[in-house]
């Protein structure tokens, strides 16, 4: 393997951040949807008492981590899926005729796709905050946006997979249904995942974004199912091998 | 670097059982405008593809600038530009950002971006549009900014896929002379592929003539209709035409006879000269001549003249299965 490009995952990364910041609704977009789960759901069941939750935690409070990371786990799986896009609108080309070895160009996405999901994440948060959600210290935010990097990495990686498997946006809808939706049910956004019948549970332990939940409850909530630390290497032992799986099968796929 | 730009020897790429390119040879020298001419689903694409490592090669081998395609893919990169069949911009970026981009993704200096920016956007007198989102861009226009991009980190060798499809007659002669321009003056060698034989006329040293992935005929456009010989004399008979024809290859100074869509068509020298002598001896034949047209033979008739078909022909009578390939290909 050649060496990274940094100048080309700079530039890629930087378009981007110019295509981010162009799309408008976009932004509006990707806040709307979860912070309507959050206020619903939040609302909706604030007087419920959930078995497996301590009554110290309210509902809402368990929920910001989850609808967080549902967020970041629906930008991510489509930022890496987009360079379906990329190949619709013949950009991708360009991207594989030049000088720049494949590797610095999954790395200039994943750098470009984390940094939208993790500012989607951060924003998420800072409006809950400002609506009342209250951290415990700003080390908390800085370990719930480690927790973010990882879960955006680890996603776009998947999404490139993906990407790499298919010709077209057509199968976007099956990837939605079958592997973006399990992912966010099993992942325990919603609740404890020690209400789950012992098998759905052991499957969960295979969702990433189950670690990456509960790893931001831990940072700000300070309440989870797992060791933080564990969360932590559970989920960078993941990020490493979807990043690995990702770049490896984009190398494998074929650009026209 | 060697003479050639490009060399390729018994070249070939399948696509399962589909074979797309079918063990082709040619070269180009450096400074050439040389042109792939043949239908859609020819192969000419794929043969782009290859050269400019986009997609591998099934057997054969091939050279640009010098480089292998197979093994010193960065190298290649390096010396090329290309311009896609369809375009290859990012639509949320202006002008100069998807130049700026290709400048970086090339490895240039930041002076040497600025300064090539405005010069080839010069060329394409796109100046007053650099701040525009291509989103905003007519096709021409588009066209003409990759065109642009194609030659911003100066590659020894351009390659145009089909660099008018789809473009209005005077865009088309708009791009032409830009063509011709950047091939006289900056001295790139120029590869294009089209499917319109007047380009391939007007803009082309050299032409190769491809079809169902093989090279029929290469030369310049003078000698490819030197081989048809003198004129093109059509007639529109009625009666049996057997013994006309007959007659006809009977008749040293006629090259060649061919029946094409219930037209007689003849080559020979001074035909204006030969035509009341075909037409005296009809009758004798059992034929009546209902017109007569005289040409000079054009691509057209060279094509036809190597695949039995005119190139029109050639696209329609297509099987589903290349239709289905192309449109694959296309992606």
């Amino acid at each position: 393997m050649k060496g990274i490009n940094f100048t080309a995952v700079y530039v890629l990364w930087l378009r981007e951040m110019k295509r981010f910041i162009r799309a408008k609704s976009r932004i509006v977009g990707m806040l709307a949807m979860p912070l309507m789960f959050l206020a619903f759901l939040g609302l909706g069941f604030s007087g419920i008492s959930i078995p497996g939750m301590p009554g110290s935690v309210s509902y809402i409070r368990f929920l910001v981590p989850g609808i967080i990371g549902m967020g970041m786990l629906f930008t991510s799986m489509f930022a890496g899926i987009s360079v379906l896009w990329d190949r619709e609108f013949g950009f991708l080309k360009e991207i594989m005729v030049a000088p720049v070895n494949r590797v610095s160009i999954v790395l200039g996405r994943i750098s470009g796709g984390a940094t939208t999901a993790v500012l989607q994440g951060f924003m998420l948060l800072l409006i809950s905050i400002v609506a009342g959600f209250a951290i415990p210290s700003a080390f908390s935010l800085l370990l719930a946006v480690v927790f973010m990097v990882l879960i955006a990495t680890t996603f776009i990686g998947l999404g490139l997979v993906f990407a790499s498997k298919m010709k077209d946006m057509q199968g976007f809808n099956l990837i939605m249904n079958f592997i973006i939706f399990p992912l966010f049910f099993l992942s325990g956004a919603l609740f404890p995942l020690d209400n789950l019948p012992a098998f759905i549970k052991a499957i969960s332990f295979a969702d990433p974004l189950t670690y990456g939940i509960d790893g931001m409850r831990a940072s700000l909530i300070g309440f989870s199912t797992f060791p933080m630390a564990f969360d932590f290497f559970a989920l960078f032992a993941f990020s490493l091998v979807m990043v690995f799986l990702g770049t490896y099968f984009f190398e494998k796929s074929e650009s026209v | 670097m060697s003479m050639q730009a490009i060399k390729v020897e018994r070249l070939t790429k399948k696509f399962g059982n589909f074979t797309a390119v079918d063990g082709i040879s040619f070269s180009v020298e450096n400074g050439e405008l040389f042109g792939l001419l043949g239908p859609n689903g020819a192969g000419k694409t794929t043969t782009i593809n290859i050269l400019s490592t986009l997609l591998k090669t099934t057997s054969g081998h091939a050279e640009v600038a010098g480089f292998n395609v197979s093994r010193s893919m960065d190298d290649v990169r390096k010396s090329i530009g290309i311009v896609f069949q369809d375009p290859a911009l990012d639509n949320k970026l202006t002008g100069k950002e998807n130049l700026e981009f290709h400048g970086m993704m090339y490895g240039m200096r930041t002076d040497e971006i600025r300064d090539r920016v405005n010069d080839v956007l010069a060329l394409v007198e796109l100046t007053d549009k650099a701040n525009v989102v291509v989103e905003k861009y007519s096709g021409g226009m588009k066209r003409r900014l990759e065109i642009a991009r194609g030659l911003m980190h100066r590659p020894k060798v351009l390659f145009l896929d089909e660099p008018t499809l789809g473009l209005d007659t005077q865009t088309r002669r708009h791009i032409w002379e830009y063509i011709r321009k950047l091939n006289k003056e900056a001295g790139v060698t120029i590869i294009l592929t089209t499917h319109y034989m007047e380009e391939a006329d007007y803009l082309c040293g050299r032409i190769a003539i491809i079809d169902h992935g093989k090279i029929v005929a290469i030369g310049t456009p003078k000698k490819l209709k030197d081989v048809l010989g003198g004129d093109v004399v059509c007639l529109e008979t009625e009666g049996k035409p057997e013994k006309y024809m007959k007659y006809l290859k009977s008749l040293k100074w006629i090259k060649h006879t061919k029946i094409h869509d219930g037209e007689m068509c003849l080559t020979m020298e001074h035909g204006e000269k030969r035509i009341p002598e075909l037409v005296c001896n009809a009758p004798k034949a059992g034929i009546t001549i209902r017109s007569v047209s005289l040409r000079k033979p054009s691509l057209e008739d060279v094509f036809l003249h190597f695949t039995g078909k005119t190139i029109r022909e050639q696209e329609a009578g297509q099987s589903e299965a290349q239709q289905m390939m192309r449109m694959r290909m296309r992606r």
